[in-house]
């Protein structure tokens, strides 16, 4: 990048975002690796909740004020809840087709509508 | 601008994201896969509004083209079981490959000129200098509600044909297919419930923040009424709310409210001081206020009501209504 | 310019889902995927707007292409919802559960076999 000086809070912002970008990364192989559906939106989500947070710490660093800080705050809050409603009902959803997620197209007639929760957002 | 611009790793990683992520859509080999992809899509697109100074777009992107057409093809899975006609096509027809690669040609030769003449001047200056007049300080609202004005009445007009036409054409469905049947059956009542208390008046909070803001800074209409849809949505998917045959009549006025409001206003300002959608200056502000807030109770209750599909007849009942 | 610029970048990705829409809208087999592949195209379109304001004023805003795009945001998701209806309502003849709705409870304990008698075009 540039080899111009950049002030502390954003130096401490990059580093806050990179750290999150970290878990976001760990809570991806875990999707892309973990044997069953239930493990895998084990990891998802808890990464994912973590990284958005740090993420979301950097940019109030770097933002500077209050008022931005706790609309970066109430985004937060606003995913987790999301992603905890989300991962309840694709968890029950796995649970009644045995704790695998079914792989013919014939069960989508009982799909919960796990995407539109996050219409809110 | 001078140098290398350090977003470029960014701007190549979010354009290839953007074309892989449209042809996986369109190769996917199931229907719930090819529509989770697009609305992950829809959020990459969003972002990439953000990164070129759209961020009105970006938002109606994310709620809308995101949001609630997810919710919308997620609707319409529940009634598609089986398996889908063969997803890859037979044998490449050259005629339509041959056209479609003749227009993108054509059009890559657009781009090209664009992006490599000297800057154009654009609309940009004109609507900085008609700001002032315009009742707001934000130009995408002023664009929208006032230069432009007639555009955006026909847009809610378009809203009310298809809302008019899915329910004419949802009326034959079977009501087994009811979007709303499906939380209880899951056993996850208290989990939906808990979080619809929490989600919904956060919702609407935001809904109505989004419209005043839209004054001043990114947001309006378009973006609030998208939201507060998402709360009608909402509502039914947890049981908080279920449209019934008597709700009829109120929605049917809700959808026509703002195009309402929005006629009315331009035939006071057309009949009285001036020409219509020429709202005067010391006007401009209450009157843009006002005819957002109607179109973003249309907007909110149309979109609302393309998600449930049928009109809200005593279809369910044995004595159902007939086309 | 040697080095391009997101104006370019973005340009040519819209091109790619014009395209990669355009060809697949005409050629799908399905009609859900027909409707997607119609979204992308317009999602394509609309980046070559935004694209062009954006050459007007980097990182300001131009605001006639960017409202003519969010009209044809409003615009297209009425239009999906149409098809969409087109879509269930077709299904629902072929199914031939389509106004009888005292038969829906069989119709979906049984995925009937006339499903894929005839080709969904």
């Amino acid at each position: 990048m540039s080899a111009i000086p950049i002030p502390a809070s954003e130096a401490a912002g990059l580093a806050l975002m990179a750290l999150g970008a970290v878990f976001f990364v760990a809570g991806t192989v875990g999707m892309l690796r973990f044997p069953c559906a239930v493990s895998r939106l084990h990891a998802l989500t808890k990464a994912d909740t973590m990284g958005l947070g740090l993420v979301v710490l950097g940019a109030a660093v770097m933002a500077g004020t209050g008022g931005a800080a706790l609309r970066l705050a109430l985004i937060w809050i606003c995913v987790a809840l999301a992603g905890a409603l989300g991962a309840q009902l694709i968890a029950a959803f796995v649970r009644r087709h045995g704790g695998q997620w079914p792989e013919t197209e014939a069960s989508a007639t009982e799909m919960p509508d796990t995407g539109t929760p996050e219409v809110g957002q | 601008m001078s140098g290398i611009d350090p977003m470029l790793p960014f701007d190549v990683a979010l354009a290839l994201a953007l074309v892989a992520l449209s042809w996986a859509v369109l190769a996917a080999a199931d229907r719930f896969a090819m529509v989770v992809l697009f609305i992950v899509l829809g959020l990459m697109v969003a972002l990439a509004w953000v990164r070129l100074g759209a961020p009105d777009v970006a938002l109606a992107e994310a709620a809308i083209g995101a949001g609630v057409t997810g919710a919308l093809l997620l609707a319409t899975l529940r009634h598609l079981r089986g398996p889908e006609a063969a997803p890859a096509p037979g044998p490449v027809r050259w005629s339509v490959a041959a056209l479609v690669a003749g227009v993108t040609v054509a059009l890559g030769a657009v781009v090209v000129a664009v992006a490599t003449a000297p800057r154009p001047e654009g609309l940009a200056g004109p609507v900085r200098d008609n700001l002032p007049a315009s009742g707001v300080e934000h130009a995408v609202t002023a664009v929208l509600l006032n230069f432009r004005a007639h555009d955006t009445l026909m847009e809610v007009v378009v809203l009310l044909i298809a809302v008019i036409v899915v329910w004419a054409v949802d009326r034959g469905l079977a009501a087994a297919h009811d979007p709303a049947a499906g939380p209880e059956a899951d056993g996850l009542g208290p989990v939906q419930a808990g979080y619809a208390r929490l989600a919904l008046p956060a919702a609407v909070v935001l809904g109505i923040y989004l419209l005043w803001a839209g004054a001043h800074a990114p947001g309006g209409a378009f973006q609030a009424g998208a939201v507060l849809s998402a709360v009608g949505i909402m509502a039914v998917l947890a049981g908080r709310w279920r449209p019934e045959a008597h709700h009829r009549a109120w929605a049917r006025a809700v959808f026509g409210l703002g195009a309402a409001v929005f006629v009315l206003v331009a035939l006071g300002v057309g009949l009285g001081p001036g020409v219509a959608y020429e709202y005067p200056p010391h006007l401009a502000k209450p009157l843009i206020l006002a005819i957002e807030a109607a179109v973003t109770l249309s907007i909110a209750a149309t979109l609302a009501a393309l998600f449930f599909g049928r009109e809200p007849a005593p279809v369910s009942r044995s004595r159902g209504r007939r086309p | 310019m040697s080095v391009p610029g997101p104006d370019l970048i973005y340009g040519v990705a819209g091109l790619g889902m014009f395209g990669l829409g355009l060809h697949h809208a005409m050629t799908a087999a399905a009609p859900l995927r027909r409707v997607l592949a119609l979204k992308i195209c317009a999602i394509g379109a609309s980046f070559l707007l935004i694209v062009a304001a954006w050459r007007v004023a980097p990182g300001a805003i131009d605001a006639v292409p960017h409202a003519l795009v969010i009209t044809g945001i409003v615009v297209m998701v009425s239009a999906m919802a149409v098809a969409l209806a087109l879509i269930r309502r077709i299904r629902a003849l072929q199914d031939g559960e389509d106004t009888q709705p005292g038969h829906t409870q069989a119709g979906d304990t049984q995925p009937g076999h006339t499903r894929n008698r005839e080709g969904r075009q």
